[in-house]
């Protein structure tokens, strides 16, 4: 996330919004969000329901044995089409930015620059 | 006579803990680190190699330098953190559960309302609003 906010303005140049999800409270979000600066909202599911409706619950996978989410980064097109994923299968190997842009300039992207001339 | 020192075992076994405890204050923040810890397994290598070369000294000139009982403990915790750095890289990294469940590309994405840390609501679809499109970043919390 941390590389995601220094890459803001590739995202806002391609008018991509940024948003993250994960089960902390909104205080935990908050003290994460200040203590790195991150610009984006970073959003509070605590029952996981946002989560399990993405197919995207780890059972049990949090530090006291609550369910958390998994690692995921999803591209979504303005109509709400899921345009790109990347479902990691190691918590230390997420999509970096670049590899989120280059989904956009190949999927959304391409077809914006089409329809627009 | 007394007999040398042998500063390649503390030296060895210095690199093999700083293989171990630099990777998450360090190594992971960066992509390029992380996603292989290359830099920690370097130094996991290098720490290997003073040991080594502090236990041939140890046991080829024991009338030369010390270090038999010391080196061989050294030696044995050096084997046991890098079994444990293994551990955590090649099973507690992967243990997260198939993606099969997962919404695919090409579906509709769900949508949404949830609260900021502000405790402002944000939903999927006022950020899709005038042709924007969104990437949201799942991840674990609480580290």
């Amino acid at each position: 996330m941390r590389s995601f906010e220094q890459h803001l303005n590739d995202f806002s140049q391609r008018h991509i919004e940024i948003a993250a999800i994960s089960v902390d409270s909104t205080d935990d979000s908050r003290k994460l969000s200040q203590a790195k600066g991150y610009t984006f909202p970073v959003l509070s599911d605590p029952a996981a329901e946002v989560i399990r409706n993405y197919g995207l619950l780890h059972p049990k996978g949090g530090e006291d044995g609550h369910d958390i989410t998994r690692p995921a980064e999803i591209l979504i097109d303005s109509s709400g089409t899921i345009r790109w994923e990347n479902l990691t299968d190691d918590l230390r190997v997420r999509a970096r930015p670049g590899q989120v842009l280059e989904a956009f300039d190949s999927t959304i992207g391409k077809l914006t620059a089409t329809s627009g001339k | 006579m007394k007999r040398r020192h042998n500063i390649l075992l503390w030296a060895g076994f210095v690199l093999v803990l700083l293989a171990l405890l630099t990777y998450i204050p360090i190594f992971a923040v960066f992509a390029i680190t992380r996603d292989v810890p290359w830099v920690n397994y370097l130094l996991f290598l290098a720490g290997g190699i003073l040991l080594g070369l502090g236990l041939r000294r140890a046991f080829g000139h024991p009338e030369i330098y010390r270090g038999k009982v010391l080196g061989s403990i050294l030696a044995g915790l050096s084997v046991l953190l890098f079994a444990l750095f293994c551990f955590v890289i090649f099973y507690i990294s992967k243990a997260i559960p198939a993606s099969e469940t997962a919404v695919r590309v090409g579906q509709p994405a769900p949508n949404f309302t949830l609260a900021n840390w502000d405790g402002k609501q944000v939903s999927l679809s006022d950020q899709l609003k005038n042709n924007r499109a969104v990437v949201l970043i799942f991840y674990r919390g609480y580290w």
